[in-house]
C-alpha cells in the first residue's frame, strides 16, 4: 500500500487559514484521488480501527451504565472517538496529552486502562492515579484552563532542551471563547513553545451553535491573531487527523528554518448524542443535523477502507467486536468490584499530611467506629 | 512555636528592607536551583513594579526573569504547565487586587492537581503577590482577600512581617512541595530595615513567631498589621499596665493551631488583628480555633479588629478602614476590661 509523502502539502504547513477541512478518506471510507496514506503499518491501522471499536462500545456501555443509576454523569463521544484515537496514535511515548473529561479515548491510546476511565464515574478517586510511564493529565473539568498550563508544560521542556518531548492539548470549540484559550495560545506563540492544541469543534457547546460561539468563519484562522499556524481537518477522518497532527508535532520538536513550533488544529467534527448523561439535544437541534454527519462516521470510514485495502475481513470485524466487548465487561466487573476507603478522602491534598487534616481524618474514623458505615449512607438518605 | 532558623550558609548580614530581602530569596534560590525561573508581568528588565526582581534579570537572562503578555491567568496557568515540566516557578502577580482572573486556575487546578492525579503530579509553585492596603494605592491596589485562598485546600498561604521572615518563608515557600499563596504586605515593602543572614535559609511553614510576651491578652495578627499592634501593645502597657503577647501568625495556611491555642491558655484573654473585611475574614476562623480547644480558659469574648464589610475605602478615607493603634488598643482594653 503506498505511504504518505511528508512533504504532501495537503497536510503540511502550507494549509495554514485552508477553509476546507484536510481529507485523507472521502465520506464512505474510499482514498480520496490526490491523498496518500499515512505511514502507519497494517498493524497500526487495524489497531487504529480496533481502538476506535472499543472506544464506540465504551461509550455505548457507559451511557446504558449511567442509564442503570450504575456510574454517574458521563461525558459521551460518539461521533468523536475517530478524531480521538487518531491524535492519539499520533503521540509518542513521551508526549504529554491534556485531555479534556470528554478525551476518554484519546488517554485509552496513550496508555489510561479502561478501569481507571470507569473508576471516577463510579466514585472511586483511586481511578485518578496515573501510573509514572504514562504521560497523560488529570481530564480537565474547566474549560480551557488546560490551554496555559499545556503551554507551560511545552514551555519548560523547551527550556530544560528537551527537544523529543511535545505537548498535545484538547478542548473543545466553546473553550475558544475563554480567555484561557487566548491567553495560552497568545503565550504559546510569544515562547514559541513545541505544543499542539486540538480543538474538537464538535459544533455545539451544549445548545450554543458554533455560529454563536464566535463570529469568525472557522476556528483554524484564530491561529493567525497568535502568530502560529492554524489547520482544519476532517475529526471523522481519522487518517487525516492522524497525519495532521503527526505533521504538527514533528514540527513543534523540529521545526525547519522560519517554523513555528505551536500548531492550532481545528478538528471538524460532531457528537451525536448529548453533551452529558444530563443533557437532551433534542431541545436544541434538529435530529437531521446528526443523522446528515453519521453519514461520515469515523468507525464506518476505516473499517471501508481497511476492507478495501483487503486488512480486514468479516471473521476478523467479529473477533476486534467480541474482543472489545469482553475488555470492556472486565473494565465493568473490576470496577464494580473495587471499594473506595473512607480515609482516602484526606489523601494527596499535601504532601504531608496537616495536623488539622489528620484530626479531621481521626475524628470520621472515631465516628465509623462509633456508628459502623451504614449509619453514614442513612444520613444522605 | 516560634523558633530561630538557622542559616545554612553565607557568612554575614545584610540590612535590607522586606522588598530587599524577597529579591534577596530570589536571588539565593535562583542561584541554587537552575530549575527556579521568575515569570509575570514586568518582571524582566524593569525589575519589578516593586523592584522585587530588580537585577535578576541581569544575572539570570530572559530565559529565566521572564516577562509575560498581561495574563493573570495565563500566568498562573503557565506556572502550573512549568511545575509539571520539573521547573520551580515564581509567578508574580502585581498587585493581590488582579489575582482575581488567575483564581479559577489557583483553586480549580495548582491547589488539586496533587488530589486530581491520586499524587502522581504536583504543582510546586509560588504565587506572590503584594497585597494589603495603606499606600494611597488606586481603586483594586490596596486588597486584602486573604481568606480567599485559606479557605482553599491543598494551597498554603503566607504573610511575612519582618525582612528576615520574607526571606526564610519565601525560601522555604520555594522550596515547598506545594503551591503557596505569598502575600507580601506592601506598606511594609519599605518601611524598615532589618538584619537578614547573607546565605539561604529557612523559616519553616506553619510556624508563628511570638514578637512580644505578655500575660494579659494575646493579639494575633500577620503581616502589615503586626506594626500597629505592636505600637497599640507598648501604648498599654505604658498607659495601663496591660501586658500584650503579640502571635504573628507568619503562615495564614496551615495555621500553627498549637502556638495559637498554647498563647490563649496563658492570657484567657483575645483579640485578631487583621485589615481584610470582618465577616468570614481569618480572625473567624482563629476565634473558633480557641474557643474549639480552650473554651475554658476562655475569661472575655474574643474581639476581631479588622477592615469593614465595604470595598476599601480610597486612600482620603484609608485610615479609617484600617485598624490603627488607637483601634487596636481600644479593642484590647475592652476585652482585658469585660
Amino acid at each position: 500500500m503506498s505511504t504518505q509523502n511528508e512533504a504532501d502539502p495537503h497536510v503540511n504547513s502550507e494549509s495554514t487559514q485552508r477553509d476546507e477541512p484536510i481529507r485523507i478518506l472521502d465520506d464512505d471510507g474510499n482514498l480520496l484521488s490526490h491523498a496518500e496514506v499515512p505511514a502507519l503499518s497494517d498493524e497500526k491501522l487495524l489497531a487504529m480501527y480496533e481502538d476506535l471499536v472499543l472506544a464506540r462500545r465504551f461509550d455505548q456501555r457507559a451511557i446504558s451504565l449511567q442509564r442503570q443509576g450504575r456510574i454517574a454523569t458521563y461525558a459521551p463521544m460518539t461521533g468523536q472517538e475517530g478524531s480521538q484515537v487518531a491524535t492519539s496514535y499520533a503521540l509518542e511515548e513521551q508526549d504529554w496529552l491534556f485531555p479534556t473529561y470528554r478525551e476518554h479515548a484519546a488517554k485509552y491510546v496513550h496508555g489510561m486502562s479502561l478501569a481507571s476511565l470507569l473508576k471516577p464515574l463510579c466514585g472511586l478517586r483511586d481511578g485518578y492515579a496515573i501510573p509514572d510511564d504514562v504521560n497523560v493529565l488529570p481530564e480537565y473539568i474547566p474549560i480551557a484552563t488546560q490551554v496555559p498550563q499545556a503551554m507551560g508544560m511545552a514551555w519548560g521542556h523547551h527550556l530544560q532542551n528537551r527537544a523529543d518531548t511535545a505537548v498535545l492539548c484538547h478542548f473543545g470549540d466553546g473553550a475558544t471563547s475563554e480567555g484561557d484559550f487566548h491567553e495560552g495560545l497568545n503565550f504559546a506563540g510569544v515562547f514559541d513553545v513545541p505544543a499542539v492544541f486540538v480543538c474538537n469543534n464538535n459544533q455545539w457547546a451544549i445548545s450554543v451553535p458554533r455560529d454563536q460561539q464566535t463570529a469568525s468563519d472557522t476556528i483554524a484562522q484564530k491561529a493567525a491573531a497568535y502568530g502560529i499556524e492554524g489547520v482544519r481537518v476532517d475529526g471523522l477522518d481519522p487518517l487525516a487527523v492522524y497525519e495532521v497532527t503527526r505533521c504538527a508535532l514533528s514540527k513543534a520538536k523540529n521545526p525547519t528554518d522560519g517554523e513555528r513550533r505551536p500548531t492550532l488544529v481545528e478538528s471538524v467534527q460532531y457528537r451525536y448524542g448529548a453533551h452529558t448523561t444530563a443533557d437532551d439535544p433534542s431541545v436544541y437541534r434538529e435530529e437531521d443535523e446528526a443523522e446528515a454527519w453519521r453519514r461520515k462516521d469515523p468507525v464506518d470510514r476505516l473499517r471501508n477502507f481497511l476492507y478495501a485495502e483487503g486488512l480486514l475481513d468479516e471473521d476478523l470485524e467479529d473477533e476486534i467486536d467480541d474482543r472489545a466487548e469482553s475488555q470492556i465487561s472486565e473494565a465493568i466487573s473490576t470496577v464494580e468490584a473495587a471499594a473506595a476507603d473512607p480515609s482516602s478522602i484526606f489523601e494527596h491534598v499535601y504532601e504531608e499530611l496537616p495536623d488539622r487534616l489528620r484530626e479531621q481524618r481521626d475524628e470520621l474514623n472515631a465516628l465509623r467506629e462509633k456508628y459502623g458505615e451504614e449509619a453514614f449512607s442513612e444520613v444522605l438518605e | 512555636m516560634s523558633s530561630a532558623a538557622t542559616p545554612e550558609t553565607g557568612d554575614g548580614t545584610d540590612s535590607l528592607t522586606l522588598v530587599e530581602a524577597v529579591q534577596d530569596a530570589l536571588y539565593t534560590e535562583m542561584s541554587s536551583d537552575e530549575n527556579v525561573v521568575v515569570i509575570g508581568e514586568d518582571v524582566g528588565e524593569n525589575g519589578g513594579v516593586f523592584r522585587a526582581t530588580e537585577a535578576l534579570y541581569e544575572e539570570f537572562g530572559g530565559n529565566r526573569v521572564v516577562d509575560t503578555p498581561l495574563a493573570e491567568s495565563g500566568i498562573v496557568g503557565t506556572a502550573i504547565g512549568l511545575a509539571l515540566a520539573g521547573m520551580r516557578p515564581v509567578a508574580e502577580l502585581q498587585f493581590m487586587g488582579f489575582s482575581y482572573p488567575a483564581f479559577d486556575q489557583i483553586v480549580s487546578h495548582a491547589s488539586r492537581l496533587r488530589s486530581r492525579s491520586h499524587g502522581q503530579y504536583s504543582a510546586p509553585i509560588v504565587i506572590r503577590a503584594p497585597y494589603g492596603g495603606g499606600i494611597r494605592a488606586p481603586e483594586h491596589h490596596s486588597e486584602s482577600k486573604e481568606a480567599f485562598f485559606v479557605h482553599e485546600p491543598g494551597l498554603k498561604v503566607v504573610s511575612p512581617s519582618t525582612p528576615y521572615d520574607a526571606k526564610g518563608l519565601l525560601i522555604a515557600s520555594i522550596r515547598d512541595p506545594d503551591p503557596v499563596v505569598f502575600l507580601e504586605p506592601k506598606l511594609l515593602y519599605r518601611a524598615f530595615r532589618g538584619d537578614v543572614p547573607t546565605g539561604g535559609y529557612e523559616v519553616p511553614l506553619a510556624d508563628a513567631a511570638i514578637r512580644r510576651e505578655g500575660d494579659d491578652i494575646t493579639v494575633y495578627t500577620w503581616g502589615a498589621m503586626t506594626r500597629p499592634t505592636l505600637i497599640a501593645a507598648d501604648n498599654v502597657a505604658d498607659e495601663h499596665g496591660v501586658e500584650v503577647e503579640v502571635v504573628d501568625l507568619r503562615t495564614l495556611s496551615p495555621l500553627d493551631v498549637e502556638t495559637i491555642v498554647d498563647s490563649f491558655r496563658k492570657t484567657g484573654r483575645a483579640a485578631v488583628v487583621h485589615e481584610a473585611p470582618k465577616t468570614a475574614g481569618l480572625g473567624a476562623e482563629i476565634a473558633t480555633t480557641i474557643q474549639e480547644r480552650a473554651v475554658c480558659y476562655q475569661e472575655a469574648p474574643i474581639k476581631r479588629i479588622t477592615g469593614f464589610d465595604t470595598p476599601m475605602p480610597l486612600h482620603a478615607l484609608e485610615d479609617y478602614y484600617l485598624p490603627q493603634a488607637v483601634r487596636i488598643q481600644d479593642g484590647i482594653l475592652e476585652t482585658v476590661e469585660f
